[in-house]
């Protein structure tokens, strides 16, 4: 019966879609199985709204607890040992995995509940827990019961063929399943806050896709690098995707010679944004995803936001909008891009950057600018200079 | 493709790849093992040891090799000090020379050393009167470079043999060995590199008397005679033997040419680009070039001049990831617009007149575009 690892894997908030349930729980599952595809004889089940995992033993705990952390869409995790649905056995297995832990963690005391979820079996849930916590107490002397505080708090969960016995809950992230909400085209820069803000939407199912924009040679191609690494940290929350990479410097000379200098900014990210909505409607993302938040640059202004977002009419999702910096630095240190984000390299935005940007532009005015301008075909011509590429999970 | 950063590092010969090749494939023992193998080991460093006195005009009992020009200039300087810590704790280098000096001294400071950095003039050359006036009984080290690796100076390094009192010099030769006539009588201490005279990486050396009393600072089985463990690079090691006999052979001849080379160029970009500063001195050497296009950025001019295949540099090759000014032109008395449209061209035996007539071309090109645009920074 122990020459298996299991997994208890608990979804989260698509338990809450009603008839959508199923299909939300396939797609976790199916993810589950997509990234523990690695390793042999790995076996992904649904049974009860939970997800079953079993692995080899020879495969460590740790490192499919490392792949499980990948996934959206996962509320918490439990490892486990499986007994058959009989209480001799049980206790048997409750007391080799206690006996393990006071090997490996030198705990000493503990607590049992017990969950009866087949209700054919004879023995009541309070009755299980008393029986199992008094043959541990037997065959694991150094242990006493602690109801308040316990090292350990030990499930036993009765199901119709199997019984499960675990401890501890891993949390994940949450969220929902990746590929249940559409795709994105996220504008990705090399900055902290556009990678977490595809992270977020992700995790909120979206499938995403990345425009990277730069001005070589006024940046340089190891700018270009550090984009392409974070992506591929980005890849292993959502699988392997696309990213377009565009030359912006011919919009940027265009700018330079015929509009005004502190409204070089503005009118550059609209461009982005427009240049941004031909590329996501040539590769059927729905919405455009920036790492705009509030107030944060000139840009980002509310005045700016409202001129910006005129360029367009897809909608353009802004997950990290009222967030602070520190909140979004946070997420990027969890998720692992922020090391490579802070590294020192000119990106698009900074090379034209006016001395004295406009805080509060005016779409009129703007509007002004740009009629000077043949938006249109520079927009056109910087959608056909986009070279592709697929990036993979680092 | 045409390179001209040979400051930051060179193309290396054919006859030195292979013999790194064969140091990597055959004859691949370690120098201390007793065996055949371990012979043929040591006998290549035994060579290139002999190879590289020879070219320094110094006998081979002192070379001790390094992994290269920053563990020498380490050894040099932080050996040194706190080997002489009894004879005083004064040390005198100067503001233009390279990290692997300044960061050690600064280190130095930090352990209580007392270190003095000299200014430099316009020119990036010291002068020789500070140092006089500096230099008392305390002093037990000067570290000063022979030719600076961003401008190309040239420290009146013979003179400062004569005023130098008890203190031990060491000069860092890294940008002259191979270039330069060089005497070794000049200093106590000398720092040479191996990739810089188109020979391997992980390799360099320090020249040193038996004398001079230095700390190794690295320590273990006790190769180098002790003053650096660790198994001996041998491939980088025999590599960097033979470029420095092959580059010795034809000094006179390249360092010519250089400077036809550097000439050239210097009076095509005065003559045809507005707004030039030449930051390298007169006397100078003629590997390197080193001038500001005002109202540009350096860092634009070479990915612009890198996307027709040439290939230049900022500054030095060391600090140019970091968003740091420039600690040579500055020190220099360069403003920081002066600094920033700094661009460094720097040869060697490999380039030819041709390539600087396509590389002017390239610049005129460039700088004017790049100044129409230039108001924004």
């Amino acid at each position: 019966m122990n020459e298996r690892n299991i997994f208890i894997v608990r979804s989260g908030e698509a338990a809450l879609k009603g008839h959508n349930k199923p299909y939300f729980e396939k797609m976790l599952a199916e993810r589950i199985r997509k990234l523990l595809r690695k390793f042999d004889g790995v076996e992904v089940r649904r049974m009860g709204g939970l997800i079953f995992i079993r692995t080899d033993k020879q495969i460590a705990k740790a490192d499919v607890l490392k792949e499980l952390s990948k996934v959206f869409g996962i509320a918490s995790i439990s490892p486990a040992v499986e007994a058959p649905c009989e209480m001799k056995a049980i206790a048997d297995e409750a007391i080799a995995y206690m006996n393990n832990l006071i090997l490996e963690q030198g705990i000493r005391t503990f607590k049992v509940e017990a969950k009866r979820a087949d209700k054919n079996f004879p023995i009541q849930s309070p009755e299980i827990a008393k029986t199992i916590g008094g043959e541990i107490l037997k065959g694991c002397k150094v242990l006493s019961v602690d109801v308040h505080h316990p090292d350990v708090n030990l499930f036993i969960d009765v199901r119709s063929d199997i019984t499960y016995i675990y401890q501890q809950k891993i949390s994940g992230h949450g969220g929902l399943p990746l590929g249940t909400n559409g795709k994105g085209l996220i504008l990705l820069s090399g900055g902290i806050d556009s990678p977490v803000a595809a992270w977020m939407m992700a995790k909120r199912g979206m499938s995403i896709e990345a425009l990277h924009f730069h001005s070589y040679p006024y940046t340089s191609e190891r700018a270009q690098e550090k984009v392409e690494e974070l992506a591929s940290i980005l890849a292993i929350y959502c699988s392997r995707f696309k990213m377009h990479t565009i030359n912006l410097l011919p919009v940027q000379e265009q700018l330079a010679m015929n509009c005004p200098e502190e409204e070089m900014t503005i009118l550059l990210r609209r461009f982005m944004m427009r240049i941004g909505e031909a590329v996501a409607q040539n590769q059927n993302c729905s919405m455009l995803i920036t790492g705009e938040s509030l107030g944060q640059v000139a840009s980002q202004t509310a005045e700016s936001i409202v001129v910006t977002d005129a360029a367009v009419t897809m909608p353009v999702m802004r997950p990290l909008i009222a967030m602070d910096k520190v909140d979004i630095m946070a997420i990027a240190k969890e998720i692992g891009t922020y090391e490579i984000s802070i590294q020192p390299y000119e990106d698009c935005c900074t090379v034209f950057l006016p001395k004295h940007p406009i805080t509060k532009p005016r779409i009129n005015k703007i509007l002004d600018s740009e009629a000077v301008l043949d938006v249109e075909g520079l927009v056109a011509s910087a959608v056909d200079s986009a070279t592709t590429k697929d990036i993979y999970p680092a | 493709m045409i390179y001209l950063d040979n400051s930051a590092t060179t193309r290396p010969y054919d006859q030195v790849a292979e013999k790194v090749v064969y140091y990597m494939t055959e004859a691949y023992g370690n120098p201390s093992s007793l065996h055949h193998m371990g012979l043929l080991g040591e006998r290549a460093v035994k060579k290139a040891r002999q190879q590289i006195s020879s070219a320094l005009g110094v006998t081979d009992q002192k070379v001790i090799f390094t992994s290269g020009g920053t563990e020498a200039d380490n050894l040099a300087i932080i050996g040194c000090a706190l080997a002489n810590r009894r004879s005083g704790n004064h040390i005198i280098t100067t503001k233009v020379e390279h990290p692997a000096v300044l960061e050690a001294c600064r280190h130095l400071e930090r352990e209580g050393f007392d270190v003095e950095y000299l200014p430099v003039g316009r020119e990036g050359i010291i002068d020789i009167a500070d140092l006089s006036e500096a230099v008392n009984d305390r002093t037990i080290l000067i570290s000063v470079m022979h030719v600076n690796n961003e401008v190309g100076a040239v420290q009146p390094v013979e003179r400062i043999g004569k005023i130098k009192r008890n203190a031990i010099l060491h000069l860092d030769c890294v940008q002259s060995f191979g270039k330069l006539p060089l005497a070794a009588g000049w200093a106590d201490l000398i720092t040479v590199s191996s990739h810089k005279i188109h020979g391997p990486k992980g390799a360099g050396c320090l020249c040193a008397d038996r004398t001079i009393k230095i700390l190794p600072q690295i320590l273990g089985g006790g190769q180098e005679r002790a003053m650096r463990s660790g198994t001996e690079n041998v491939p980088s090691i025999a590599g960097f033997g033979l470029s420095a006999q092959m580059i010795a052979e034809n000094m006179s001849e390249h360092g010519k040419k250089a400077a036809q080379l550097k000439e050239f160029l210097r009076q095509g970009i005065v003559g045809s680009i507005p707004d030039v500063l030449v930051n390298t001195p007169a006397n100078s050497s003629p590997f390197i070039l080193n001038i500001s296009f005002l109202g540009t950025r350096g860092e634009v001019l070479l990915h612009h001049l890198e996307q027709n295949g040439i290939y230049v540099s900022t500054g030095a090759a060391c600090s140019s990831n970091k968003k740091e000014k420039s600690h040579v032109l500055a020190a220099m008395g360069r403003t920081d617009k002066e600094i920033d449209g700094a661009l460094r061209f720097s040869f060697s035996e490999f380039n030819t007149m041709d390539e600087m007539e396509i590389v002017l071309d390239n610049l005129v090109k460039a700088v004017s575009r790049f100044r129409k645009l230039g108001s924004f920074r």
